[in-house]
Order: C-alpha cells, then sequence, then structure tokens
C-alpha cells in the first residue's frame, strides 16, 4: 500500500514541481529550509503584533483606550504588539483632514463615485460602456462641486482639506491632466516642425531635470509672481499644478519610447492608404505606442502617486502629513509603526492595484502567438 | 488613345551626399505592368516609394493622374486615394484583425460606412482566398497570408495604380507561389502595376515592360522577350545572368 501511495505521488504534477524547483540539490533544499524558517518567523511575529496581541478598541485589561497611555503595550511593555486605536480615533482625518465632520458624506459620495468614473476608461468591453466613459468626462466637475460647494452646498475651502482626500485629489487629477498633456509632448518632441519640438524638449528636459520638491516650492512661492494680481490660487492648486507638470514630462518620456519602438513602415503603409496624419497617429501610432509603454506608464504613475506626499513640505496635509500630525497629539503620540504601517498599507493598496492593472491590460492586449 | 497615368521627368533625389536617383524618366500608361529590377541600392525601392510620396523627390517633376507630386498635402492624400501600395515587410497593423486593417482606410479616408466597408473587405479576401482568417489578428498569419491580407488592404480603397516594392523578398519560399498568383490575377484583371521584383519568372509571364535600374539610373527599359533575350548593356546582361543562372 505505501510503495502504491508513493507511485502516485510522483506522478502529482505539485509535488513533481515542488521537488524540482525547491528542492533538486542539497543546496537548494537547505536555501529553501532556511528561507521558509525566515518567512515562518517574521510571519508569525508580523502577525503577531498586527492582529493577535494587539489592541483595538480595547486594552487587555478590557478598558475602553482613551489615550496612548491606555494602550496594553504601554502598561505591560513587551508583552502587547500594535495599538490601533489610534487609527480609529484619527480615522476621520485620515480620510477627510480637517474637512468639517457634518460634510464629510461629501467627500465619500465623491470617493463612492471615483470607481465608476474611472471603470470605463480602464475597462474596454464594460457593458454600458459610452454612459461609463461620459460620466468619467462630468465626474470631475460632480467632484468639484461635492468637494469645494457651490449652490446649495457650503463652500469647503481647500485648506480643510487633508489625508486620504487629499491623496487622491493630487494622485488621480495629476495623472488624469497628465495623461493627455504628456501625449501632446512626445508627439510634440518627435515632431518635424522645429519651434513645436524645441518647445517640448525645454519643457520636458527642465521638469526632469529638476527635484518635485523644488517645482512645488516654486509653484508655491513663484505662481503668484506670474499671475495678474488678485488672483491668488489656493495652495492645492498650486501643489496639483506642480505634480501634472512634473508627471507629464515624466509620462512623455515613457510615451515616447513606446513611439520609437514603431517601425517605420506602420506609418508608411497608413499613409500609403491615405490616412492623415492625425489619423495615422489616431489609428496607428498611439495604440500600439502605448501598449508598449504601459509598464513605464503604470510605473510614473505609482511613482507620482508616492510622491504626493512630498505637498507636506509646503503646508498641506495629505495621508503622510495627517498622520504625522497625529503623532504630533501628546494624547497619541510616539505610536509611530501603527501610523506608518497603515499609511504604507493604504498606498500598497493603490499602487498595487495599478500595478495589477497594468499586467492585466499587457495580457489583454497582446495579439501575437508568442 | 494611350493614357498617361504616371509621369516622371528629369527625377533626382539625394539623401545628404548620396545621389540615389538620377535623371529619373519614365512614363506608365493605364493598365501597363511594369517590373523594376536591379541590384540592392540601385534606387529602384526609392523610386516606387516616390510615386506616393513616401519619400520626396528634390529636382524633376512627378506627376499622377495629372496631378503634380509637390509639399502641398492635398495633392498628396489625393494620390495615396489612388495608388495602393505593398511593401516587403506587409507592414500589416499588429494590433487590429486582419477585417479592421482592411476595412481601416474606406472607413477613415473615404468615410464608408462600416458595414459596406466591411463587405468589400470580404469581398477583398475572397479574392486572395483567405476569408476564414478575417477574425485572426497578423501575428497569428503564415508570411505568405499576411502578404495577401496587405494586398486586400490596399484593393480595398480601390486604386488605380499598385506599387509592389520586393512583395516575395521576406517570404518563405514555398509561399511565394500564393502571393505571385494573386499579383497574376490583379495584372489579368488590367491593374496598372508597378512591380520590384528579382522574381524573372512572373516578370516574364505579366510584365510588358521591363527596367533595369543601377546606381539611381535606368539602364535598360525595354519589352520582355527583348530584355531577357537581347539585352544591350553589359551590366543588365551580368545582373540577368547572375540572378537567372543560380
Amino acid at each position: 500500500m505505501r510503495s502504491l501511495a508513493l507511485n502516485d505521488l510522483s506522478h502529482n504534477k505539485y509535488y513533481n514541481w515542488i521537488v524540482r524547483n525547491f528542492f533538486s540539490t542539497w543546496l537548494n533544499t537547505s536555501l529553501t529550509i532556511i528561507a521558509l524558517i525566515f518567512l515562518y518567523k517574521i510571519g508569525t511575529f508580523f502577525l503577531d503584533w498586527a492582529i493577535f496581541s494587539a489592541d483595538f478598541k480595547l486594552n487587555f485589561q478590557g478598558q475602553v483606550i482613551t489615550d496612548r497611555t491606555m494602550c496594553s503595550k504601554n502598561i505591560a511593555p513587551g508583552e502587547y504588539g500594535a495599538c490601533w486605536t489610534i487609527i480609529y480615533a484619527r480615522f476621520d482625518q485620515f480620510m477627510y483632514g480637517l474637512y468639517p465632520a457634518e460634510e464629510t458624506w461629501r467627500v465619500n459620495l465623491s470617493f463612492f463615485l471615483l470607481p465608476f468614473a474611472i471603470i470605463g476608461f480602464l475597462f474596454d468591453k464594460l457593458p454600458l460602456r459610452k454612459y461609463f466613459i461620459f460620466f468619467t468626462f462630468i465626474y470631475p466637475f460632480i467632484a468639484y462641486f461635492l468637494l469645494y460647494g457651490g449652490p446649495n452646498l457650503t463652500i469647503v475651502e481647500t485648506n480643510k482639506w487633508g489625508g486620504l482626500l487629499v491623496t487622491l485629489f493630487l494622485g488621480v487629477t495629476g495623472i488624469g491632466l497628465a495623461f493627455p498633456l504628456s501625449i501632446a509632448l512626445a508627439l510634440g518632441r518627435r515632431s518635424n516642425m522645429p519651434i513645436i519640438k524645441s518647445i517640448c524638449v525645454i519643457f520636458i528636459e527642465f521638469i526632469r531635470g529638476v527635484p518635485l520638491i523644488t517645482l512645488l516650492f516654486t509653484a508655491n512661492v513663484m505662481l503668484p509672481l506670474f499671475l495678474p494680481e488678485g488672483v491668488n490660487p489656493d495652495n492645492l492648486l498650486r501643489a496639483l499644478v506642480a505634480v501634472t507638470l512634473f508627471q507629464s514630462a515624466y509620462m512623455a518620456e515613457a510615451i515616447r519610447g513606446g513611439l520609437q519602438a514603431i517601425p517605420r513602415g506602420q506609418i508608411e503603409a497608413a499613409q500609403s492608404l491615405g490616412l492623415t496624419y492625425w489619423q495615422t497617429t489616431r489609428k496607428i501610432v498611439l495604440p500600439q505606442a502605448l501598449k508598449i509603454a504601459i509598464p513605464p506608464i503604470v510605473n510614473t504613475c505609482i511613482g507620482l502617486f508616492k510622491d504626493t506626499s512630498l505637498v507636506l513640505i509646503i503646508g498641506l496635509f495629505d495621508l503622510l502629513g495627517i498622520g504625522k500630525a497625529a503623532l504630533a497629539d501628546m494624547t497619541w503620540t510616539k505610536l509611530y509603526y501603527e501610523v506608518y504601517v497603515f499609511i504604507a498599507l493604504v498606498f500598497f493598496i493603490f499602487c498595487f492595484g495599478m500595478s495589477r492593472y497594468s499586467l492585466y491590460l499587457e495580457k489583454k492586449l497582446k495579439t501575437d502567438n508568442s | 488613345m494611350i493614357e498617361q497615368v504616371i509621369q516622371l521627368e528629369k527625377v533626382n533625389k539625394w539623401y545628404d551626399d548620396f545621389h540615389v536617383l538620377k535623371d529619373i524618366d519614365l512614363s506608365v500608361e493605364k493598365g501597363q505592368r511594369i517590373v523594376i529590377c536591379g541590384p540592392s541600392g540601385s534606387g529602384k525601392s526609392t523610386m516606387i516609394r516616390c510615386i506616393n510620396r513616401l519619400e520626396a523627390h528634390q529636382e524633376g517633376k512627378i506627376v499622377v493622374h495629372g496631378t503634380e507630386l509637390t509639399n502641398d498635402l492635398k495633392n498628396i492624400d489625393l494620390i495615396r486615394k489612388n495608388v495602393g501600395m505593398v511593401f516587403q515587410q506587409f507592414n500589416l497593423f499588429p494590433h487590429l484583425s486582419v477585417l479592421d486593417n482592411i476595412t481601416l482606410a474606406p472607413i477613415w479616408v473615404k468615410k464608408m460606412p462600416k458595414q459596406e466597408a466591411e463587405e468589400i473587405a470580404m469581398a477583398y479576401l475572397e479574392k486572395v482566398k483567405i476569408p476564414e482568417q478575417a477574425e485572426k489578428f497578423p501575428g497569428q498569419l503564415s508570411g505568405g497570408q499576411q502578404q495577401r491580407v496587405a494586398i486586400a488592404r490596399s484593393l480595398a480603397m480601390n486604386p488605380d495604380i499598385m506599387l509592389f516594392d520586393e512583395p516575395t523578398s521576406a517570404l518563405d519560399p514555398e509561399m511565394i507561389k500564393e502571393v505571385l498568383d494573386v499579383m497574376v490575377q490583379l495584372a489579368d484583371e488590367g491593374m496598372t502595376m508597378l512591380v520590384v521584383t528579382h522574381e524573372m519568372g512572373f516578370a516574364k509571364t505579366v510584365a510588358d515592360q521591363m527596367i533595369f535600374m543601377d546606381e539611381g539610373r535606368i539602364v535598360e527599359q525595354a519589352k520582355p522577350d527583348v530584355f531577357f533575350d537581347q539585352p544591350k548593356s553589359d551590366r543588365t546582361k551580368l545582373f540577368l545572368s547572375q540572378i537567372l543562372n543560380h
């Protein structure tokens, strides 16, 4: 019976795969075991810290935690894990910043509608897609009305915005505005017209040659100097301008890489059929170039999304800024790990989502057999 | 009366210092089938690429259907609508299905309704004998099938003139015939054709004018029987002996 069982096992493809990849030689086997022990130690330590030995709303004595001194780990040092109460206590700030509590439904509604605005753009096989695309174009106006206010809605100045709201606002709007701008820049950089070409080259090289922080400072301090007196754009708008320009320069270079990979013959074939420059660009060149450029484009998007946390230095409170503010509060100070792990997790969810979407897109757009 | 569809007069072209076309004179009549051969670098591809302005000439005059090719984009668009081109590397659009490859130009250039364009596309796919491949992508077809799609794509614009730039040079030997068969059929239907090729068998079957080019000049131009049996120039003789006797 036993030999029969072993025989069965050796025909099992998972078993074979594991043996082949992890236990093929003595060296491989020992490395596998060391790696497993390491992963086990880290994994159990983290899970224990984050979940099993952690405080959520109550500490180990069953009391409701109201400040840092009541966290289990501060009562019995060394025995307990994270004290997540700070996240609960400050959750509204993490999400909305100083947005008035009675108006936060407006932010929630904007968050809720955001996926519907993006989905039509992301998935081309979606049923009723043209309605979703229509919604993509009206969403910015709805979101502006909801978030900022207007007729029948109290105005909430942008200096009250904060947390995830600012992060998403800068990330999504920055990427959304930079995308068309970067296509124009990439095409312009390859243009035969010397003036257009040099404008694009100078713009891209200048923006790429300057750190985002410098751009943020510049936008913050210098933008008002260029504008007529009395026009005084708020800080968030200034940051948005800087972020958009920065992103568009990087994305333009990613797209240019895609454009360069299109064989000359594709354009010649389109021209010989009588297509105009714009038809050729729209129907032949861009679909192929953007497909090639998906990985670097998504790369710059992820980079930008994380870089939005730099707005902290010009006095905006994005997710990270709100986190730092929470830590500065004497009631909750020194709970660094909890705050930073939570912020990291939120950033990770969005960045990982973008990364998976890019993989999905690459797979979907693959039309050859290779 | 014989209708002149293409006229080249004293056409010269340079790539920087390299003089690639030298005083080319050529006139093509409606329905004529001209085969152009010559060693590589002799300017034969460049010459036919000048006819639909994929390359610009610097001196001389090129007139297609009575329209002179200049920098005027309107004229260029007009000529390209009536002149089809087939390339050595097929140049199908890899992100579009076979059917979409063919309907693209009729829909966007001729503003044809989608359904009508698709009917025409299917008719041309029947003609090149691969209607069953309509939904596939170019990357899923063999070289010979891709080149036949490329021919169908050009024909769907209903051109009066077809330019072929070494249409079989990138093909495996067993696929050359299927492409040449389509071209012979086209010739039988009276299409005006300019073909750059080294397929001398094809040339003998369909050409009514042979052109031999070398170093940017038309060295010899004659009817096929004269061209193959009694070439005048030594360079033509040498070239023919090299490609016919291997």
